[in-house]
């Protein structure tokens, strides 16, 4: 499989990392050579096989839908690059 | 004084029992060693305070007559673990600054059972790597050196830091993560014990999510004995961890009575690859005849599908790592890109992450984008997925076969040196995974044992493989082929 540099910008795009014009060639030979790695998966007969969920069969716990912790809105905020009043500030989102 | 850095969990526990050492003398020696030994790389984040804190309470503890099974061991903590106050970056420079609000559920319990933390150990970012070489504070130096050469070597990765200094004894023993191999690995590289228990054992609440559908904590420590003790302590239900087994945890150190008479030890014939040395094949081979003549019944075994779980891997993990890794976004820890006037949101996310992020972790965080995005789910993951089951159902078949334990190399070489893959493509550095990948894909406990000494004078490691569940026969085993390997070697202190 051959990935072209304008499918490397595309993955770059959707994992939001933004990758320079002239590393894209580099970056799409990567991914071939990854992915023609993961070809080889297409010499197994899978045919009625179950893609696998949990690699341990199980229930997932549940609990009663209720509120079991928080007012810690200061531990929160106390790695946060830029927090004003009480919220996480970022660039402006809307025009 | 630097002599007690030398001794085994074990060996310290009932040395502070008995009165003849104290924890504050034990952790002194430790922060010594780790002063004396920065150019192995191992520590990151040293916390004398913190350790000499609790080895204080430790030693009161211990006088009050009231003291739990570790009390007063010091220990090193790998960087993938939150830690309460304490930098926790996972190696990367998008956690740079991040000290988290709470601990671990691992380092919890280590804290609780009384182990002293004498600081932070170096890693593969995001433990991503089998060399330590992707880490943003540099490498790890393997303490053992090729005995005709100075050359630096990789003491493996991911858990790299936790493997150099155990085997340098910079501490008692140190928890290490391992997702396909990453405990493994590095214990065979630097000649020690490491066990990656059975998936849904250990909690993996607060600690940084790579692969979340095959990270296991574990401890890495100087013998199996050890191993038994740290993973006493680390295992056990967790309600926060919603894949954390609601299982009884037995005493796994009683279990080692070294009697594996009537065991039947599966030999995969799957395992002898194109490539391998002479030398790793001729340990194998004594490693089988070492449980033999322990009175194990060996038995040729076919897992047919082991050659398709790296390729398993490297779609799984970059998948779930890629959705794992979205939460680095500038926003709410750790790194933020500085932006130019008119750049918006998009732009902080972007920069952000192409500054915060390794040339390796954005590669499988792409990887993994590209392998889920439409059109290409079902003919990668899926496939994956349906692969995964196969390579597990190959392990149950031989489990039903009344296999108990199957015996492997640790990894195709012994330790290679930092650089020397440099110019590999991605793909070789794969291979070093090669044999502990499929323990990851089906969730079993394994446990890497030093077997011996090549060639160049460097440790090699066997694999036992066990049963899910049964880590206490598990190690049992590897006790037996410990004792019949006797593996006494240290590295010549050079640093």
């Amino acid at each position: 499989m051959s990935i072209d540099t304008g499918t490397a910008a595309k993955v770059a795009k959707l994992a939001r990392i933004r990758v320079e014009e002239d590393r894209l060639p580099e970056l799409a030979q990567e991914f071939s050579d990854i992915l023609d790695f993961i070809e080889q998966l297409n010499e197994v007969d899978v045919s009625g096989v179950e893609p696998m969920v949990s690699v341990t069969p199980m229930r997932l716990a549940r609990r009663v839908d209720g509120v079991t912790d928080g007012g810690m809105q200061d531990k929160i905020l106390a790695n946060a690059p830029d927090a004003r009043e009480g919220f996480f500030a970022v660039p402006k989102v809307v025009e | 004084m630097s002599d007690l850095t030398k001794l085994k969990v074990a060996e310290a526990r009932d040395a502070l029992r008995a009165g003849d050492v104290t924890s504050a003398e034990l952790t002194e020696a430790c922060l010594a060693a780790i002063d004396g030994a920065d150019a192995l790389g191992a520590f990151v984040h040293k916390t004398p305070d913190i350790a000499r804190q609790q080895a204080a309470a430790a030693d009161a503890r211990i006088q009050a007559g009231d003291a739990p099974a570790l009390c007063g061991i010091p220990m090193g903590i790998k960087d993938l673990f939150c830690t309460k106050g304490v930098p926790s970056q996972a190696a990367s420079r998008i956690l740079e600054g991040f000290k988290p609000e709470y601990e671990s559920t691992v380092t919890s319990k280590l804290f609780e059972a009384g182990t002293v933390m004498l600081g932070k150990l170096n890693m593969d970012e995001f433990a991503m790597g089998s060399s330590n070489e992707t880490s943003c504070y540099g490498n790890a130096v393997n303490p053992w050196r090729r005995s005709d050469d100075a050359a630096a070597l990789t003491p493996g990765g991911s858990s790299g830091g936790s493997a150099s200094a155990v085997a340098a004894d910079l501490c008692l023993a140190a928890t290490g993560t391992d997702t396909g191999g990453s405990i493994r690995q590095p214990a065979a590289f630097t000649g020690i014990t490491g066990i990656k228990p059975t998936y849904g054992r250990c909690s993996r609440w607060g600690i940084v999510a790579f692969a979340s559908s095959l990270d296991q904590a574990g401890p890495m420590t100087k013998d199996v004995r050890d191993s038994a003790i740290l993973l006493n302590a680390m295992c056990g239900h967790d309600p926060k961890d919603s894949t954390s087994a609601n299982l009884p945890v037995p005493d796994f150190e009683a279990m080692l009575t070294g009697d594996i008479r009537g065991k039947t030890i599966g030999i995969p014939r799957e395992y002898r690859i194109d490539g391998i040395s002479d030398e790793i094949d001729a340990l194998w081979d004594r490693g089988r005849d070492m449980l033999r003549d322990a009175g194990a019944k060996i038995v040729d075994i076919s897992l047919p599908h082991t050659k398709y779980a790296l390729p398993t891997y490297y779609v799984i993990a970059p998948a779930e790592a890629s959705s794992n890794l979205a939460r680095y976004d500038g926003v709410r820890y750790g790194h933020r890109a500085k932006l130019a006037s008119g750049e918006g949101i998009n732009d902080m996310y972007e920069k952000t992450r192409a500054e915060g992020f390794g040339p390796e972790v954005q590669r499988r965080v792409m990887v993994g984008t590209y392998v889920l995005s439409a059109g290409f789910y079902d003919a990668y993951y899926n496939k994956a997925r349906k692969v995964r089951s196969l390579i597990k159902r190959d392990f149950e078949l031989a489990f039903a076969d009344g296999v108990d334990a199957i015996l492997t190399p640790a990894t195709p070489s012994p330790a290679f040196g930092l650089g020397e893959m440099q110019d590999a493509d991605p793909v070789q550095m794969y291979l070093n995974d090669v044999f502990t990948v499929t323990v990851n894909l089906a969730g079993l406990p394994g446990i890497s044992v030093p077997a011996g000494l090549g060639h160049e004078g460097l440790p090699l490691g066997l694999q036992l493989i066990g049963r899910p569940w049964e880590e206490g026969d598990l190690l049992n085993t590897a006790y037996a082929l410990e004792r019949a390997v006797g593996f006494v070697d240290k590295p010549a202190k050079w640093w």
